[in-house]
């Protein structure tokens, strides 16, 4: 489906890290009524709404629900599940919904307060459940286990080293030094993450993203709509998705994923190829995660992503630009909404507003994203409108 | 009534004779009679041909290790007492893969294509969970 005439013309992100006077709902609200704030909207011109549930306090229908909250009357609602993909899985149905007429104005809007509003016992508990009720969760499986267990086989099969792993978090905080609504802002070195506490072999404290509140929200109109609103509209140029499995107990090679066919159909959507993208804006749950995805979407070759990060590629100054904002890795990690916030930092860099951090000449933007473990993928790529 | 508060496996009608049979020290797969597939985890449906007419054969025991790791932190409280643990995914000859955790070594003993063995743990009076050790 050509997405092209579908423009992003709003944003707007929470106060991020350690919120504690406001819980998930609220947070969704605030990001809901900023974005449509920062669009030049009125309430009223919204009649689409994309949620998705909180993991801390879920409601049955989520998306009505912080549309009840927010005093808005959509003539669509939408909660989507697809994990830590969700944002990008409901920028598409926005886009679709926009696209073929079922609304014209959509907010996608996420929040949750994993940090603050859950226990760590009950965080265990719901972040264990990603593994097969009844032939995996009484092994006491953990989510940094199952990403260990693909970290050791890339190490096994293609000679990645725990230091080139290591350069994800190296890279994360070197952009999240230069943004001030960064959770954890401290540069660290390769030797830092290494000496960091093990959480499950070989993946260290600092292989893993943060746990934070926070949410944020964008809006989607026609582009046509958008020439009349205040910012420079965005288009989505390519989208695709790619599901081979829900456990990844059942995957035929863990060293590779869907986000290899998720990709190819973004970029070929765009009609572009990975060399053409200045910004990419990964989904760096934990180290192997984003190694990973920067081989399946093309950016190095299979079995190169840790010399690829070690290069220093993705740094500040860097060839590929990843996750300037600084990624779950460093910057905001509520739970599903992660990803969300790849999205409005790119949006600031299309604008032109991210400071120290502003990249001289952006055109195309690929984010990613992903549910499960390495399981339910979505890419999108973002331009800017002819 | 047990006061084992992990999680334990609902046995369903189609996994009934995997929780049958490692109560006798049996790791039965499930095989699909119309296509030959072997089958985990076991359900009603043959993954590869949608049969149904699915039966058992019994896996010789043994194993290589495909993929491992070593928890030592971020369990639920339940399961603080067995860390660390060694979590791992071994292929069998019988051409399926599971997920488990190594017992009756170290982690420093493990190693990726290291053979293994299942061994039987009783857990309650229903379930008896399939472990493996190395050989
Ligand atoms: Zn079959």
């Amino acid at each position: 489906m050509d997405l092209s005439n579908v423009a992003i013309v709003g944003s707007f992100e929470t106060d991020l890290g350690v919120v504690t006077d406001r819980g998930p709902m609220a947070l969704g609200v605030q990001a809901t009524l900023g974005a449509i704030a920062d669009a030049g909207l009125q309430a009223s011109a919204i009649d689409g709404l994309i949620t998705c549930n909180s993991l801390v306090t879920p409601v049955m229908y989520h998306a009505e629900a912080t549309a009840e909250y927010a005093g808005l009357t959509p003539g669509h609602c939408l909660s989507v599940g697809t994990g830590g993909g969700t944002t990008y899985t409901a920028l598409r149905y926005a886009a679709a919904a926009i696209q073929t007429g079922l609304a014209t104005t959509v907010v996608v809007s996420m929040a949750d307060s994993m940090r603050s509003f859950m226990t760590r016992d009950r965080a265990m508990a719901v972040q264990s459940s990603s593994g097969h009720p009844l032939f995996e969760q009484p092994y006491g499986p953990t989510v940094p286990a199952y990403y260990a267990l693909i970290a050791r086989a890339h190490m096994d099969t293609y000679g990645t080293t725990e230091a080139q792993f290591a350069e994800a978090m190296v890279s994360s905080r070197a952009w999240a030094h230069l943004n001030p609504t960064a959770q954890y802002r401290e540069r660290v070195t390769v030797d830092d993450v290494l000496a960091s506490k093990p959480i499950a072999d070989p993946l260290k404290l600092l292989d893993c993203s943060i746990v934070s509140d926070g949410g944020a929200a964008v809006v989607l109109t026609t582009l046509e709509r958008a020439r009349d609103l205040p910012h420079a509209p965005i288009v989505l140029k390519g989208y695709g998705e790619g599901h081979h499995y829900e456990h990844i107990s059942q995957a035929k090679d863990l060293t590779k994923s869907a986000a290899a066919d998720s990709g190819k159909a973004a970029l070929a959507g765009a009609g572009i190829e990975p060399a053409d993208i200045q910004l990419a804006q990964l989904y760096d749950c934990f180290s192997p995660a984003l190694l990973i995805q920067l081989e399946d979407l093309g950016f190095c070759e299979k079995g190169t992503g840790g010399e690829f990060l070690a290069s220093g590629a993705t740094r500040p100054g860097g060839n590929l630009p990843v996750n300037t904002h600084g990624g779950m890795l460093s910057h905001c990690h509520p739970g599903n909404p992660g990803a969300i916030f790849g999205l409005t930092e790119a949006i600031r860099q299309y604008r032109g507003e991210a400071k120290e951090r502003q990249l001289a000449h952006l055109e195309h933007t690929l984010l990613h994203a992903q549910g499960g473990i390495m399981s339910s993928h979505a890419t999108v790529v973002l331009g800017r409108a002819n | 009534m047990s006061d084992y508060k992990k999680p334990l496996p609902e046995i369903q009608p189609y996994s009934q004779p995997f929780w049958d049979g490692t109560k006798k020290g049996l790791l039965l797969i499930q095989h699909c009679n119309a296509c030959d597939a072997n089958i985990f985890y076991p359900r009603r449906d043959c993954p590869e041909c949608w049969s149904q007419d699915l039966g058992w054969i019994k896996a010789s025991g043994r194993a290589t290790v495909y993929t491992y790791s070593v928890t030592y932190e971020g369990v639920e409280q339940k399961f603080v007492e067995d860390l660390p643990i060694i979590l791992a995914w071994i292929d069998l000859p019988e051409g399926i893969r599971m997920h488990t955790n190594l017992v009756e070594c170290q982690p420093e003993d493990v190693a990726i294509g290291m053979e293994v063995e299942v061994v039987f743990r009783s857990i309650t009076e229903d379930i008896t969970l399939p472990f493996f050790r190395p050989v």
